[in-house]
């Protein structure tokens, strides 16, 4: 009976945005996800902490679709989800970016964007040229000026500085009507200066935008988030406020790379 | 979005000069060359075409073009008219043109829908599987396809009062639809889905996660791509009058890889090049080998050895060449303007330097 009432809840918008129960991950023998259950709600903000191989990006993999769970379910926005090709999840509000920049090089700045825009739109089959007025690349425009990059619209996407192309990566997820977006590592190398730029970006989404974001930068993490959950060896270790996880020993025991005792 | 679709500088000239040099061509060349020359150019360019829509936009280098042409052909010759009276089923021309197109399209997507899902070396030795499994199909069936002799005889309908097989009305059919596929591949680039396939070629991963059905995607790429593909089949069989096994044989298969690599396959004029260059060589190849007292029937020989220099010193082909030598003039023309303007300052002593 859970099944109708889901849908209700999803239809009237009051589901949580991302539900997993039991996830697990393995690639091959190497469990790099193990049971994972977490809870966001619409519109949460949501830090992800960890050291490196704690399984933040195998988490994003499998909320995305890209590497689907092994074991568990996902419902996004009630909805299970877990079997779902990426393309329908992203059809349905989520996003994401990549640790590592994942554009398309041999295109332009306002291509890129544009892309992003037609992928949620209809017509991503039309083979007629976009007019003068059209309105996804308005919008395409407008996004490119929302990430401070309309002075380089026409430039090829390999031609751009890291800063820029980190910018690009949060512009493409930006499209559409996003719901809910994974940020997996927006600061890295990143400089100060666009650190800061960075966290205004990320405050000023529109409040009904959650996200999840991945981030080793405590000061980004904590400025941007209202929860954090934090992550070791592939399973969730602690969830709360920034406040209490700032204050937390075991945070700065995982950071400094020894892990949590076995008890 | 700017306007790709307008070469500029010293391209816009070239392309004006060309386009008008071919539109005139009747005018000076004699029927071999409008015939064995032009037609030739333009249906292998056509069929090139499609493979570089394919390799050069969405990164699937197929095998299976010629292939679709050939079925187009086969298609013609089977529901239209040739000599083989008792298989050939003799139905109206403006049936069996749309019918041929759709069903050598289909084939094609059908090709496509199983090479999408593998990549790289795996899609060619697919395509080619099917390639040489039509060729062998074709040559060992009599009851559909008259096995290895194929068909004669099949000429392209009395339109309009003309015989279209003449000279000149035979190059400007060919003509149209080569310049038709060409625009609509260069208009194509720049549409959604044109662009979306250059994004998968880029980064599939991606393209997924912008919510596209990178799958569905590259099926409807070889869609369209075999269109073109089934239309150039059709003027083929009508420039032969006659269809083989050997029409779409792994030789003329790989030729296709040839004239698109050689061309370049990074824009659609690149195929065209390829196609005119391989043309040449094949008809004047032989003359060329026999006055140096070499056996003329080593052809094959010299468009390998052209092959290989080009790939060699031109990874993108005679396209490629051309680039890089644009982009040396315009480095020269920028040092001697420097040059210049030094040599201003410095003569100039009022001036500030």
């Amino acid at each position: 009976m859970r099944e109708p009432v889901a849908h209700r809840l999803s239809a009237t918008g009051t589901a949580n945005a991302l539900e997993l129960r039991g996830v697990s991950r393995y690639f091959g023998a190497l469990a790099a996800l193990q049971d994972v259950t977490m809870t966001v709600r619409a519109g949460e903000r949501r830090a992800v902490l960890g050291s490196n191989g704690a399984g933040k990006t195998t988490l994003f993999n499998c909320v995305s679709g890209d590497y689907p769970p092994t074991a568990g379910t996902i419902r996004m926005f009630g909805e299970d989800v877990t079997g779902f090709p990426p393309h329908e999840r992203i059809r349905r509000g989520l996003r994401r970016t990549y640790q590592i920049s994942l554009l398309f090089g041999g295109l332009s700045v306002i291509d890129n964007i544009y892309l992003a825009c037609r992928g949620v739109a209809r017509a991503r089959y039309s083979m007629l040229r976009p007019r003068r007025g059209d309105g996804l690349l308005a919008t395409a425009h407008e996004l490119a000026h929302a990430v401070h990059l309309e002075q380089v619209q026409e430039t090829r996407v390999s031609e751009l500085s890291h800063g820029q192309q980190r910018q690009l990566e949060i512009a493409l997820a930006l499209a559409g009507a996003p719901r809910f977006i994974l940020f997996d590592e927006p600061a890295a190398g990143l400089s100060p200066t666009e650190r800061r730029e960075l966290v205004i970006i990320l405050r000023n989404l529109p409040e009904h935008i959650g996200y999840i974001v991945i981030e080793h930068d405590m000061d980004v993490a904590l400025q941007v988030s209202d929860s954090v959950t934090l992550m070791h060896n592939g399973r969730i270790f602690r969830e709360g406020k920034p406040s209490e996880i700032e204050s937390d020993p075991m945070v700065q025991e995982i950071y400094l790379g020894k892990g949590p005792s076995s008890d | 979005m700017r306007d790709a679709a307008l070469p500029r500088g010293p391209g816009t000239a070239i392309a004006w000069l060309v386009g008008t040099v071919l539109l005139l061509m009747p005018a000076f060349a004699g029927d071999f060359v409008l015939f064995q020359i032009f037609g030739w150019t333009f249906i292998l360019g056509m069929i090139a075409l499609s493979l570089m829509f394919l390799a050069g936009y969405g990164g699937m280098v197929s095998l299976v073009q010629m292939t679709v042409a050939g079925c187009a052909a086969y298609m013609v010759a089977i529901f239209g008219n040739s000599a083989i009276t008792q298989i050939s089923l003799g139905w109206p021309w403006w049936i069996v043109i749309p019918l041929a197109i759709a069903i050598a399209t289909l084939f094609g997507t059908l090709a496509g829908a199983l090479a999408v899902r593998t990549q790289g070396i795996y899609t060619i030795m697919i395509t080619l599987a099917i390639a040489s499994a039509f060729f062998y199909f074709t040559r060992q069936n009599y009851v559909v396809f008259n096995g290895f002799s194929g068909f004669n005889g099949v000429l392209p309908p009395p339109l309009f009062g003309v015989d279209w097989r003449t000279p000149v009305p035979f190059y400007y059919l060919t003509l149209f639809w080569a310049a038709v596929s060409y625009f609509l591949v260069l208009y194509v680039s720049r549409s959604p889905f044109g662009l979306a396939l250059q994004g998968i070629r880029d980064n599939p991963r991606r393209m997924e996660a912008l919510g596209f059905n990178v799958t569905m995607h590259r099926i409807a790429a070889y869609a369209f791509a075999s269109a073109i593909a089934a239309v150039a089949g059709v003027l083929l069989v009508w420039l032969n009058a006659q269809v083989s096994p050997g029409t779409a044989g792994i030789g003329p298969v790989i030729d296709i890889l040839i004239i698109a690599v050689v061309g370049g396959i990074s824009r659609p004029i690149g195929p065209f090049i390829g196609a005119i260059i391989y043309v040449l060589l094949r008809t004047f190849a032989l003359d060329f080998l026999v006055s140096l007292g070499l056996a003329g029937e080593r052809f094959q020989l010299l468009i390998g050895a052209g092959f290989l220099a080009i790939v060699f010193w031109s990874p993108d082909g005679v396209l490629g060449l051309w680039e890089r030598t644009r982009a040396r003039i315009a480095a020269r023309d920028r040092t001697r303007r420097t040059a210049v303007l030094h040599q201003a300052i410095r003569g100039n002593p009022g001036g500030r330097a």
